[in-house]
This record gives structure tokens, C-alpha cells and sequence, in this order.
């Protein structure tokens, strides 16, 4: 069911207004027909509905479970979801304990993680988005920071880990940082996009009426932009839980990553995929909050 | 005044990937205060360009564009502009549309009531009071025009410019908004330039119609005086022979003399 949700907003979001009220209504066209028009008959329908859609993605389900199972069965290492299951139940009867700073429970680990991503993240966009307006108004600026951004983009993340460790000479703010680092790029660019975008004829009317460089940012700039600024900041998340992980594999403490690099050194192969499952879930949520942030500011 | 807005051996030229395009060439006009003046010609020869040059949004190549005797260097909220395509703000409802241009004139002088009043008034004017509170995409394209006809008036604006603004209405919307139109200006003595397809439109609104060449390089070909007695009443001038023989010049200009090149 998720699953299907995230593919739609995806779109929503891309293809923005054009498309997704026709793609959102094109199934009940097909169904209509098998079902009379009279009401009683509507109620009946729903259920039915839901079942189709959700069919696929059970369907979905099943199939990967059962190779998984089936890969399982084959190589001893890797647990089957039966075992991994078992594993996560007692994984997460008991997610808050704390044994000291190296052995705490996986929603203390989580929450670790979190942590730094917004830290990270909210720098980001407290630098990346005025930046982007301002990049995206000023061609001077444009011209300036352009060649920079190009530049620094395409850098993996992880290389910018050496920087701060050295520069913070500590961990977490170094994990940190790299979340900021990585995060920026989409905010910048995205919301630089949004204004060169803006068509001529809304800024002919700020022209006409004569507003005053605030009213054309609030009531031009910022709602034309709103759009892709929510494109950045959904591809920042992204990119900052994706990094996360990664980087706290080399950083250490608590957190998801090194929670799966420890596991890892423990040999324990069923909290490896536990963690596999939760860094999924967790990224589908921010995703999932985002869209629905996304939905709230639209105004169509 | 006789020489309220002046156009002086207007030139202008857009500079595409093609090369340079003359879109305007030798436009000389000068319109009195409180004149109707509508634009006339083919699609594509420069009407709304030309419109654009007086509102100050564009400026031209070559020679001098006057606003009672200061030079037209960008628009300004005296001269109100009713876009072709009604450029209303999306995010905005129809009143926060309009409200933005009322606030933006009379903000300082009044208070946020009388702002308000002037606002509904505006909306009322075009027939949209029950429209107020809805966003340009839940109306219909005349609906939009309305709307933007009703920000445009609403800054009470001493030169009001209007790109086709009847265009996406039906008949009876366009004649009663005609009508409000003339009843409007005759009450402000705005000076008003208008483009229009619509040769009845131009007949019955206009003191003088301006007649274009068709593009590249189009300019003012004939100005036909109409001098027809106002107030005008649309259903006793559809008797009156100097009605149709106006007409019937705006015909042969458009028609015999400046047909269409493609069609
Ligand atoms: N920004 C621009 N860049 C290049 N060419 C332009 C630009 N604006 C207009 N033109 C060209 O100038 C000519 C006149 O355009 P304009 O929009 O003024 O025509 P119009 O008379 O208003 O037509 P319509 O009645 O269809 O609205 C056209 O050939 C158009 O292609
Ligand atoms: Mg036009």
C-alpha cells in the first residue's frame, strides 16, 4: 500500500499539476462500468476497490519473501524472514534500554540518527534556500557561486568526512557535517530553478502594481517557488538518510550505521537486515511526511 | 490636455535566436485625456507589444514614449493594465487578487475597511461577488478576465489599458461589461487604449480607432475618428448609418486592404 502511495507522490511532485489529477482518477473510469450506477450499489464497490489496489503490492510482497526464503534455504549465513522476524520481535520488545554509551537499545540508535539529520539538514536549508533565492534573482551572484556549485556537487559525500573530522577534530559534529554538505546542493539548486522559472506574467504584475521588494517576495517569489523548493528539500532528505547511515559507519557512537557496522562485527546477520528494513522504513516516512507537507501548501 | 500619452517614432525590435525581429517600426500616436482609443489589426502585428511599450512593462528600440509629459521609463500604477492572458496570481483567491492592487494604491491614505469596501465594490462591478473567496482555477476563463478587469479599475487608474480583455466572454457577459466600461469612463475621464479583434467593439467604445499593418515591422495604418454621440446605445446605433459606414471602414481596412497574409 505504501509503496504505491510513494510512486504517486513522486509524480505529484515532477510533473506538478498537469498530470496527477487525471493519473489519480484513471482507474475508476475502468471499473465504473461493471457496476450499476444506483447507490446502493457504490458501498459495495469500495471494499472491492481496496483489494484491487492493494493486490499488487501484497502480491509484491509475497513474491520478494519468497525468494528471500528461498535464497535462504540455500546459503546457511542468510537468516529467512521467519528467523529474522523472530529476531526483530525481541529486537524491539525493549527498544529504549541503556547499557552505556556502546550498548543502547535500537530506538536510542534511531533517534541518534534523526538527530544528526535534522541538525544537518535544517543547517542546510537555513543556508541553501535563501541562497538559491538569491542565486536564482541576481545573475551577478549566479554567475559567482555557479561554477562552485557545479563543482562541489557531483563530490561523494563521504569525502568530505576527512575535512571535518579535521576541522571539528570529533565525531558527531564531522557526521554532521557531512549531512549539511550533502544536503545543500538540491536546496540551492532546486530553489534557484523555482525563480528563474517564475513566468513573465506574474512578475509583470508585481511591475504593474508596483509592489515593494517584500510583496513580491511573499506574494510572488515564495509561492511560485514553494513547489520546488519542497523538490529540494524532498531530494536533501533523501540524500541526508542516505548519507547517514554511511557516514556513521566510519564515525562510530550511537546510531543506525554504526549500529549495523557492530552488528556486523558481531556476526549478527538477522540485526544487519533488521537494520536494512528500518533505514527503508524510516527514509519512506520522511518521504511520506514531505509529500504531505507538499500537499498542505499546494494551492491547486 | 491634448497630448495626454505621445508616441513618437517608435521602434521596436526583439532580439531572437534568428537574429533581430522588427515587431514595430515609425509608431507615431498622441492621445488626449479621457480618449477611448482601441487598437485593431491581425494577430501577430503588434498590438499587445505596442501596449506593452505604453505601460512601461517593455521599452522601445528607438524613440520617445510620454506619460503627461514625463517619459515612460516603467509602468507605474496610473496606468492600469488588463493582460490578455489575465495574469492573475494562483495562489491568491479573486478578492486577495484584487486586494493586492487596492492595497497597493490607496494603502497609505486609507484603512483596511475602506480597502476592503473598495475591493468588493471592484468584484461586484464585474459580477463576481458570489466568486470572491475562489481561486482563479476553480472559475472559468471569462471569470478570470473579470477578475482582471476589476483589479485593473480598481487601482482607478488615469490611463487604462485593456489587451483584448472581452476576448474569452460570451456575448452577453461582453456587452454588459461594455457597457460598464463606457459608463465607467465616462464617470472617471480615463484615458483609455484598448486592443481588440472585435470590429463592432471598436465602433461602439472607441473615439478613435487605430488600424495596423499586419507584421513584421508593423505600424499604424489608417486612424478612423468616431464620431458618434455619447452616451452610445448599442441597440439604436445598430439604425444609425454613420454606425455602419464606420464599420464598414474598418472592414475594408482589415479585410480588403490588410488581408491576412496566410489565410
Ligand atoms: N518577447 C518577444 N520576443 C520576440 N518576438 C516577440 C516577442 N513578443 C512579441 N514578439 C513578436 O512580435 C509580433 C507581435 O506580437 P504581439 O504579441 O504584439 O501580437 P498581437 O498583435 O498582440 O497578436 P494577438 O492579436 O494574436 O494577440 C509577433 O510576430 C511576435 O512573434
Ligand atoms: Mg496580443
Amino acid at each position: 500500500m505504501s509503496a504505491v502511495t510513494f510512486v504517486k507522490g513522486r509524480e505529484d511532485m515532477e510533473t506538478k499539476e498537469q498530470t496527477t489529477p487525471a493519473a489519480a482518477v484513471a482507474p475508476r473510469p475502468q471499473l465504473k462500468p461493471a457496476q450499476p450506477e444506483s447507490a446502493p450499489a457504490r458501498p459495495r464497490a469500495w471494499p472491492g476497490m481496496a483489494v484491487r489496489a492493494a493486490l499488487p503490492t501484497l502480491l509484491g510482497l509475497a513474491v520478494f519473501m519468497g525468494i528471500w526464503a528461498l535464497i535462504s534455504q540455500t546459503s546457511p549465513q542468510l537468516p529467512g524472514p521467519l528467523k529474522t522476524w523472530a529476531s526483530a520481535q525481541e529486537l524491539f520488545s525493549d527498544p529504549f534500554y541503556n547499557k552505556g554509551p556502546n550498548d543502547q537499545g535500537i530506538g536510542w540508535n534511531i533517534l541518534a540518527s534523526l538527530q544528526r539529520v535534522a541538525i544537518g539538514f535544517g543547517m542546510a536549508a537555513a543556508l541553501g534556500i535563501p541562497l538559491g533565492f538569491m542565486i536564482g534573482r541576481f545573475k551577478f551572484l549566479s554567475a559567482m557561486v555557479s561554477p562552485i556549485v557545479s563543482l562541489l556537487r557531483p563530490v561523494s559525500p563521504l569525502a568530505w568526512l576527512p575535512i571535518g573530522l579535521l576541522v571539528f577534530k570529533a565525531a558527531n559534529p564531522a557526521a554532521i557535517w557531512v549531512i549539511f554538505i550533502s544536503a545543500i546542493w538540491p536546496m540551492i539548486i532546486n530553489t534557484a530553478v523555482g525563480v528563474n522559472r517564475i513566468p513573465q506574467d506574474y512578475m509583470n504584475v508585481a511591475k504593474v502594481l508596483n509592489l515593494s521588494e517584500w510583496k513580491i517576495f511573499t506574494k510572488i517569489l515564495f509561492p511560485a517557488v514553494l513547489p520546488y523548493m519542497m523538490t529540494g528539500i524532498r531530494l536533501s532528505i533523501g540524500v541526508a538518510w542516505l548519507v547517514i547511515v554511511a557516514a556513521e559507519m566510519l564515525t562510530g557512537g550511537v546510531g543506525i550505521g554504526f549500529w549495523v557496522w557492530d552488528e556486523w562485527n558481531n556476526l549478527n546477520v538477522e540485526h544487519i537486515i533488521i537494520a536494512i528494513f528500518i533505514v527503508g522504513i524510516v527514509g519512506l516516512l520522511l518521504e511520506q511526511v514531505l509529500v504531505l507537507v507538499a500537499k498542505r501548501f499546494s494551492y491547486e | 490636455m491634448d497630448k495626454y500619452v505621445q508616441v513618437e517614432n517608435v521602434r521596436m525590435v526583439f532580439n531572437t535566436r534568428k537574429g533581430p525581429f522588427v515587431a514595430l517600426r515609425d509608431i507615431n500616436m498622441n492621445i488626449a485625456q479621457g480618449e477611448f482609443i482601441a487598437l485593431i489589426g491581425h494577430s501577430g502585428c503588434g498590438k499587445s507589444t505596442l501596449l506593452n511599450l505604453v505601460a512601461g512593462l517593455t521599452l522601445p528600440s528607438d524613440g520617445t514614449m510620454l506619460c503627461a509629459g514625463r517619459e515612460i521609463a516603467g509602468p507605474g500604477p496610473e496606468r492600469g493594465v488588463v493582460f490578455q492572458n489575465h495574469s492573475l496570481l494562483p495562489w491568491l483567491t479573486c478578492f486577495e487578487n484584487v486586494y493586492l492592487a487596492v492595497e497597493r494604491v490607496f494603502g497609505q491614505a486609507e484603512s483596511k475597511a475602506t480597502l476592503k469596501k473598495r475591493t468588493h465594490e471592484a468584484l461586484a462591478l464585474v459580477g463576481l461577488t458570489h466568486a470572491e473567496h475562489k481561486h482563479p482555477h476553480e472559475i472559468s476563463g471569462g471569470m478570470k478576465q473579470r477578475v482582471g478587469i476589476a483589479r485593473a479599475l480598481s487601482m482607478q487608474p488615469k490611463v487604462l489599458l485593456l489587451d483584448e480583455p472581452f476576448g474569452a466572454l460570451d456575448a452577453l457577459t461582453r456587452a454588459h461589461l461594455q457597457d460598464e466600461l463606457m459608463k465607467i469612463t465616462a464617470e472617471t475621464h480615463s484615458t483609455v487604449v484598448m486592443v481588440t479583434h472585435d470590429v463592432d467593439e471598436a465602433v461602439l467604445l472607441s473615439d478613435r480607432i487605430v488600424m495596423m499593418t499586419n507584421g513584421p515591422a508593423a505600424t499604424i495604418g489608417e486612424v478612423l475618428r468616431v464620431d458618434l454621440p455619447r452616451p452610445r446605445d448599442r441597440l439604436a446605433l445598430a439604425n444609425d448609418a454613420r454606425y455602419h459606414e464606420y464599420r464598414g471602414a474598418v472592414l475594408d481596412f482589415l479585410y480588403r486592404r490588410q488581408m491576412r497574409p496566410a489565410a
